[in-house]
């Protein structure tokens, strides 16, 4: 591929219907340039679970992706309550997930943990008040 | 074994039949947490869920699933299927429990 492909999606607040179509839209356009199926997956999954936490805890955000020829950039912002202890956060099975949200499966401490995982470079900036920005490199 | 081959073999409804049902099955998973179903469930497993809510589509399809299986005669959301069916994921219902699904399936695959 040749230049730089930029996609924007806004993540409505709550919704969590709607959960799950900007990763699927942005994985269909990656299979679509013929990257690596590992790294598609990795890049899908690891945005997924930031779209998941946006909605639940931030009351939605933004998502700005950029697609080059070696790698992708996720960029999730929003305006939410912050991490108050990050470290805390990134530990597996720690959650602030809301009853009705673990009743759906979700809520058990494993996003931050998977993006983590999925991600080849993750960086997270959060203030407390006034929101979270995480940014997911994939590289292909 | 084609989604459609396990679905006549489980005697398993399909829900979704204009999905496209000849993905192959190379595995099955089962596991109602959604985050640890994406890490650790492979591409080409049928997935054996008792959520029945819109997300578990985008999971089968993030996770490159061969189709969901709702066991134990749960009832399925209208809005789950048409989200199925737009996607292109097999949903399949089944009156069998979850072990015994896993198990039969398990067994077809040997």
């Amino acid at each position: 591929m040749s230049g730089i492909i930029r996609l924007h999606f806004e993540l409505p607040g709550n919704d969590l219907m709607s959960a799950g179509e900007a990763s699927s839209s942005v994985k269909k356009k990656l299979n679509q340039l013929g990257i690596n199926p590992a790294a598609v997956k990795k890049a899908a999954i690891a945005m997924y679970e930031a779209e998941i936490n946006a909605i639940i805890h931030a009351g939605g955000g933004t998502l700005a992706v950029t697609i080059t020829k070696d790698r992708i950039n996720i960029v999730i912002s929003d305006h939410g309550p912050g991490i108050a202890d990050l470290d805390l956060a990134m530990q597996e099975g720690y959650s602030t997930a809301p009853d009705y949200i673990r009743e759906m499966g979700f809520g058990a401490g494993m996003g931050l943990p998977n993006i983590k995982r999925n991600a080849d470079r993750l960086e997270i900036k959060s203030a407390v008040g006034q929101g979270t920005t995480v940014e997911i490199t994939v590289f292909f | 074994m084609t989604v459609a081959e396990l679905a006549a073999k489980l005697g398993a409804r399909i829900l979704t039949p204009q999905a496209n049902a000849q993905q192959e099955v190379t595995g099955v998973y089962c596991g109602d947490l959604l985050s640890w179903v994406m890490s650790h469930a492979e591409k080409g497993d049928a997935w054996i869920t008792v959520h029945t809510h819109v997300n578990i589509v985008a999971v089968a399809v993030l996770a490159e699933l061969a189709c969901i299986i709702i066991p134990e005669s749960i009832e399925v959301d209208d809005g789950t299927v048409a989200r199925a069916k737009e996607q292109g994921v097999t949903l399949l219902g089944s009156d069998l429990k979850a072990a015994e699904l896993c198990w039969r399936i398990y067994e077809m695959l040997r």
